[in-house]
């Protein structure tokens, strides 16, 4: 080979290489549709308001066929307790299903645990559901194509195409996914799909007495969440995971985990 | 080239064919990348619509009050009014026919979801009133004194 052309190859070889692989990529006009569409569903939780009631886990249990008495739950309510001491302590006895009846802390294997009243700095309940995250760790985990999100931003599970291998329950570090005991699938909240389609609210923000839980529509400017997501300081859980979730929080302390 | 190396290429392409058949039955026909792409988005489309169709059972108090108006009516104002109907009456299923009467659920263990005493600042618990639910007249319901729907003593 002569110097005049391995230089020419070399410049061809080396142009060439640098043109991306997406920009050769076909761009399929559904598909920067669907990037911007005109409803986006997120949550809003005001820790404020919450009291630990716990009929938002009841409701959806039955709600969505969630064996009641199965250690399992789509939603669930953490109480934190951080002492004048400093240090935090946290329970959630069956998910607060029952809600919080007693000032006992569940401290599952080391029992029940009393704080006195006159330790207690703070006290406050968390709701947790899942975060339907615009870069869902879970949907990019499964290996059949069984999770998915839709145009709207829901994550579901296909519980004919799920083979079960909880990868999902694993990928998600919000750890609201679980193996469902009866459908032997896994589960996880769908934001009341079914009924936030049809034009109803979530079964958890519909039972909750005093609207701590709400869902709305991000994309839509007008919305009272969307208003309120950008008016109010508001935060999110585990934003260095980098999973961009669309559950927004009122109230939220370093504490919450 | 030689027989062995035909006779188990042969295999091997039976076997590849027999997969891609297996495949275009088995796979469904609505089945791939959609709206967001491969990464997000690659599933079976009509499953979206099979979460729609999940049967609800808990109905709202609009749907109640397309019977009982005149109770939704009279409670608006009461203490309770902001807690929904189905928290304690259950949630509708498909009444009024399925069940024909809704099961009222009176125990104290629901009451004392709010109503335990919690020590409970920063959080909306503490405005709620409270009692001790071991020592408050154990074993009693608490529907036996308080009205459930406007539970204060004094405006009884």
């Amino acid at each position: 080979m002569k110097r005049r052309d391995f230089l020419r190859s070399t410049a061809v070889f080396v142009a060439g290489a640098s043109v991306s692989i997406s920009a050769l990529d076909f761009i399929d006009p559904k598909e920067l549709l669907a990037a911007n569409p005109e409803l986006r569903w997120g949550f809003l939780v005001d820790t404020y308001k919450c009291v630990g009631c716990g009929f938002c886990v009841k409701a959806c249990k039955l709600e969505n066929d969630i064996p009641y008495d199965a250690n399992v739950t789509r939603t669930w309510v953490e109480r934190y307790v951080i002492k004048k001491d400093g240090n935090v302590v946290m329970d959630c006895p069956k998910g607060a299903r029952d809600g919080f009846t007693s000032k006992l802390i569940d401290q599952n294997a080391s029992g029940m645990l009393a704080v006195p009243d006159d330790e207690i700095a703070q006290a406050f309940f968390v709701p947790k559901l899942c975060n339907h995250c615009t870069v869902p760790a879970c949907v990019q985990v499964c290996p059949v194509g069984a999770t998915y999100q839709t145009a709207d931003g829901v994550v579901l599970v296909d519980r004919t195409w799920c083979i079960g291998c909880g990868y999902c329950i694993m990928g998600c570090p919000y750890g609201v996914r679980f193996f469902h005991p009866v459908e032997h699938v896994a589960d996880k909240c769908t934001f009341c799909y079914h009924r936030i389609s049809n034009g109803g609210n979530t079964a958890c923000a519909q039972a909750c007495p005093f609207g701590a839980r709400k869902i709305g529509n991000l994309k839509d400017p007008n919305d009272p969440v969307a208003q309120m997501i950008l008016n109010q300081r508001v935060g999110i859980l585990r934003d260095e995971y980098g999973t961009k979730p669309n559950v927004y929080y009122i109230g939220l302390n370093k504490e919450v985990r | 080239m030689k027989n062995h190396v035909w006779r188990p290429l042969f295999v091997v392409i039976g076997v590849v064919i027999a997969i891609l058949l297996f495949r275009s039955v088995y796979v469904p026909s609505d089945f791939g990348s959609q709206e967001l792409g491969y990464t997000f988005g690659y599933h079976r489309l009509s499953n979206e619509q099979e979460w729609k169709d999940f049967p609800a059972e808990y109905k709202d108090t609009e749907y109640c009050n397309e019977c009982h108006d005149d109770k939704v009516e009279e409670l608006r104002g009461a203490q309770h009014a902001m807690i929904p109907c189905e928290n304690c009456h259950g949630p509708a299923l498909s009444h009024p026919d399925d069940p024909e009467k809704l099961a009222i659920n009176t125990s104290r263990e629901l009451c004392i979801r709010c109503h335990a005493k919690l020590i409970t600042p920063s959080s909306g618990r503490e405005d709620i009133p409270g009692i001790d639910p071991v020592e408050h007249n154990k074993g009693e319901e608490c529907s036996e004194c308080h009205n459930p729907h406007n539970p204060s003593l004094e405006d009884m």
